[in-house]
């Protein structure tokens, strides 16, 4: 266990701690005993840097389950330290947010600080781990945590709705990685990235190559609500917005942007990876900041932002894995892509981040978060006005902030595509950009509504709840220093080249020559233009919103996907209901015919396929003319019970059969089953007709009907054991292990009943749990007769 | 006589069967109780029968019957007096709380599961 192992884990053992803290300290903002972590916790993995800034790694193992090949190892290379820091960093930021933001006499923080911690640690240990099990555990556990902060004001509909259409959808995809994961163990023989990634040249030709890459990808779209999987972002809006800032913007959603990234090395010689990955993103890009405009709710837009952000991400990310396929020039040409991936994903943690944060405090300011209510909040809040400002320009990819720095870098990308002559790229490269271009208008247009239909317009005090007054200080600090970034990095971009991107980077395209230096002024490029024309076409679009709205009631509302999702939903549960009910129809014998008719299924079918009936007469023992008789007597006897109409004949027919099974035993050499049998069953009868003593009188149309189905089972049963007994005897598999008894009966255990000796000696535990059994049969038989649940009622409703 | 008795086990496991397969508890548990028997038969018969005297060191025969499938039935003989004794004391509770002791009208209430 390594000090990185503690960091990874320490979000878990403080979780432990919360609820104690709460209790103990109900006058202290729950929140201030977590904040502290994730500071440690940042300045902890700022100290990374120097090494992961040499392109150096740093691997701590720790063997977890060594037999199956999985073990902890905690390895920091550039692109999971960017991730820890932006875990962390954000994470810090959020707890100190959510001080001001939960109120500690109202919220049950305990729970929210207990999620809020698995997740960190989970995300954490996502980012971290070299080994795809343990990613894969940590994976499950941020949607599991994600589930939970959803639902945290579990007593909202619309909360319990959107946490389990998360749940669904995400661990849908993760099950499905998981396919992938173990598929990518049969074809390497090991879950450690880092060997998968040294043997990926070799695996390209497998069968199994192309399922575990669409198995891997579906786990990566559904968790970065990657189009068609995105309908779980927008209702994961009702978790409290520091839960949106962080899980639903900075982080948990990137971590499928992680996976493509992490998994680029292996399968980026696949075009069908770089299609992909690039289309659905560019998709999903286009149909976010598409859908984002018509939104009215400030968190459905960032929702929506979001989507188609990280889309935008995503495509980047694909058609960056074309330059694995070239060395030296045209490697760093398409590795550019790569580059305002990995930038562009920083700069949306800090600008989202930041908004998010925005629309927080408008919310809990107004009371409200409806653009159609809010206006005109400048004049109350002018601090919150400029954060939204920066933040919302940088969205927009306005200068001089840094989402105009990867947004020139994301269109130098797309516009390479063209230049692009593998994977068919010739084709339909033309698209990328297109599109890119349309979805930047569309995101400029979102990204003005935000700032200005909130802040500026007409203001509608009689719509409030509350009156509008500028957030405490407290709650600015966190989306200040967001905004601070967002400036300062538009400024002097160069500070992360050599230290963060350009590790990350080595990560992601291993031995590129990409060179890592941005800068703000690139002369008159296509780039440039592209911007000026988003701008352009964006205020004219702007403006004149309300004239082409209407648009959007073009697309029919019940042919959404959320309307299929909701849909599906139901019919699964109402199919599956049914199913259930055509079989589970609660009649125990019912139940007993499947378990009688598949006990008959497996021994026919086993013994047919091993050709296990063998009938060998030659070792068989004679036939005594008592032993005939006694066997008449039992085969006469429990067939006369099935036809006999009185009860008390039934049992005397039982007891008839079990006396006649104890002479059996005194034929066949048992004279100790041949006692027990006989005190057992003399105690048998007498309890059968003590029982049946106080049992119902039988009614006419209670009489035992033959049925036919009932007839063949057993006969069915009847037979299967018959061969069973004749093959049984017939084959001897083994030499009897018996001779040892015999032998050692006496100088062992000094008995001379050897049946004695080892139910009390040989074996004496089995015969221990068989008193234990028979214990509690008795106390479960005292229980029945004695204990009465109460009233009648009350044993009606059990 | 290994054959007789095969046929013998197979019949009590019919009618076993078929008891298990009715409605009322009574002839339900009176089937279990023909199952074990049946069962412990079988075990008895699969060690062979009738070779050697019986297994008690002091009749210094020489050979004796195999003790392994004796114990194993000894064991079960009082498991399912257990069970037995616990089928029909719950048969009897059923009768005495629901009033009937025809499983068809057991079933939990269909708003309760």
């Amino acid at each position: 266990m390594s000090l990185l192992h503690l960091a990874i884990i320490s979000p878990f053992l403080l979780a432990i701690f919360i609820p104690i803290l709460y209790k103990l300290f109900r006058n202290i903002h729950t929140g201030w005993f977590v904040l502290p972590l994730p500071i440690l916790l940042f300045s902890y993995f700022l100290s990374f840097i120097s090494i992961t800034s040499t392109h150096k790694t740093i691997t701590e193992s720790v063997p977890w389950i060594p037999a199956i090949g999985v073990d902890f190892i905690a390895k920091v290379d550039g692109l999971g330290l960017l991730f820890a820091l932006l875990i962390t960093g954000i994470g810090s930021l959020v707890v100190l947010y959510s001080i001001y933001y939960l109120s500690k006499d109202k919220e049950k923080l305990n729970t929210f600080y207990v999620y809020l911690l698995l997740f960190m640690g989970a995300m954490l240990g996502v980012v971290l781990s070299d080994n795809l099990i343990v990613l894969y555990t940590f994976w499950e556990f941020t949607s599991f945590s994600s589930f939970l902060l959803i639902g945290y004001w579990y007593d909202r509909e619309k909360s319990r709705y959107g946490a389990q259409k998360s749940m669904l959808i995400t661990v849908l995809g993760g099950l499905s990685m998981l396919g992938g994961i173990i598929l990518l163990y049969i074809m390497t023989g090991t879950f450690n990235i880092s060997e998968i990634i040294a043997q990926a040249a070799g695996i390209t030709e497998n069968p199994l190559f192309i399922p575990a890459l669409i198995c891997i990808l579906l786990g990566a779209f559904t968790k970065s609500a990657q189009f068609p999987f995105h309908i779980w972002l927008p209702d994961a809006m009702e978790a409290p917005t520091p839960v949106s800032a962080y899980l639903h913007s900075a982080t948990m959603v990137k971590a499928g942007i992680y996976l493509v990234a992490r998994m680029t090395p292996v399968f980026a010689s696949e075009g069908l990876w770089v299609w992909l990955i690039a289309g659905f993103g560019i998709a999903t890009l286009f149909w976010g900041s598409f859908n984002a405009v018509r939104q009215t709710d400030l968190k459905a837009i960032l929702a929506f932002s979001t989507i188609s952000q990280l889309g935008m991400i995503m495509s980047l990310l694909g058609l960056g894995a074309a330059a694995l396929h070239f060395d030296d020039v045209k490697n760093s040409f398409y590795g550019a892509a790569t580059l305002a991936a990995v930038f562009h994903l920083f700069n949306h943690a800090t600008f989202k981040g930041s908004l998010f944060m925005v629309v927080g405090i408008v919310d809990h300011e107004t009371g409200t978060r409806d653009i159609r209510k809010l206006g005109g909040l400048m004049n109350f809040m002018p601090i919150t006005f400029t954060l939204a400002i920066i933040g919302t320009f940088s969205m927009a990819g306005l200068p001089p902030f840094n989402g105009f720095l990867s947004k020139e870098m994301f269109f130098t990308g797309m516009i390479r595509v063209l230049e692009l002559d593998i994977f068919n790229f010739e084709t339909w490269g033309m698209l990328f950009p297109v599109i890119a271009w349309i979805a930047s208008v569309f995101t400029f247009i979102y990204s003005m509504v935000l700032v200005f239909k909130t802040f500026t317009g007409k203001y509608q005090p009689e719509k409030l709840e509350k009156k509008p007054h500028e957030a405490p200080m407290g709650m600015l600090i966190s989306p200040i220093v967001l905004a601070s970034l967002v400036i300062i990095i538009g400024f002097f971009p160069n500070i992360l080249a050599n230290s963060i991107l350009s590790p990350a980077l080595e990560s992601i395209l291993p031995n590129n020559n990409i060179d890592v230096h941005i800068s703000f002024w690139h002369g008159f490029k296509p780039e440039l233009f592209m911007t000026i024309g988003v701008i352009a076409l964006g205020i004219l679009l702007f403006l004149t919103l309300p004239k082409w709205k209407r648009v959007y009631d073009f697309f029919p509302k019940k042919l959404t996907l959320n309307r299929l999702y909701d849909n599906g939903l139901e019919l699964i549960q109402r199919a599956s209901n049914k199913l259930t009910k055509t079989y589970m129809n609660g009649s125990i014998r019912t139940y007993l015919v499947y378990i009688f008719a598949f006990f008959i299924f497996i021994l026919a079918t086993t013994i047919a396929v091993k050709n296990a009936f063998i009938f060998d007469t030659s070792n068989i023992s004679s036939i005594g003319f008592y032993e005939v008789l006694l066997a008449l007597a039992i085969v006469i006897g429990s067939i006369s019970i099935l036809f006999v109409n009185s009860r008390m004949t039934a049992i005397i027919l039982l007891g008839a059969v079990g006396y006649t099974v104890s002479l059996f035993y005194v034929l066949f050499r048992a004279p100790d089953l041949a006692l027990t049998q006989l005190v057992i069953e003399t105690i048998s009868v007498a309890l059968f007709l003590l029982c049946f003593y106080h049992l119902p009188k039988k009614r006419n149309e209670e009489r035992n009907r033959f049925k036919l189905t009932n007839a063949i089972i057993s006969i069915g049963v009847g037979a299967i054991v018959t061969v069973i007994a004749l093959s049984a005897h017939s084959n001897k598999v083994f030499d009897s292990i018996s001779e040892y008894y015999v032998e050692n009966t006496y100088t062992e255990a000094a008995g001379k009943n050897m049946v004695n000796v080892i139910l009390v000696d040989f074996r004496g535990f089995d015969t221990l749990f068989e008193i234990t059994v028979l214990t509690i049969a008795a106390l479960g038989i005292f229980a029945m007769i004695k204990l009465r649940m109460g009233g009648k009622k009350k044993n009606e409703n059990k | 006589m290994e054959i007789v008795m095969a046929f013998v086990i197979g019949i009590l496991f019919m009618s076993a069967t078929y008891l298990m397969l009715s409605k009322s508890l009574l002839r339900i548990i009176i089937g279990t109780g023909l199952l074990s028997h049946g069962a412990h038969l079988l075990i008895l018969t699969m060690g062979g029968l009738k070779r050697g005297t019986v297994p008690l060191l002091g009749e210094e025969a020489s050979s004796y019957t195999d003790p392994i499938p004796q114990a194993l039935i000894l064991t079960a003989i009082v498991i399912s007096f257990g069970v037995t004794a616990f089928f029909l004391v719950l048969a009897y509770r059923a009768y005495k709380e629901l009033g009937t002791d025809n499983t068809e009208r057991l079933r939990g209430n269909e708003g309760n599961d």
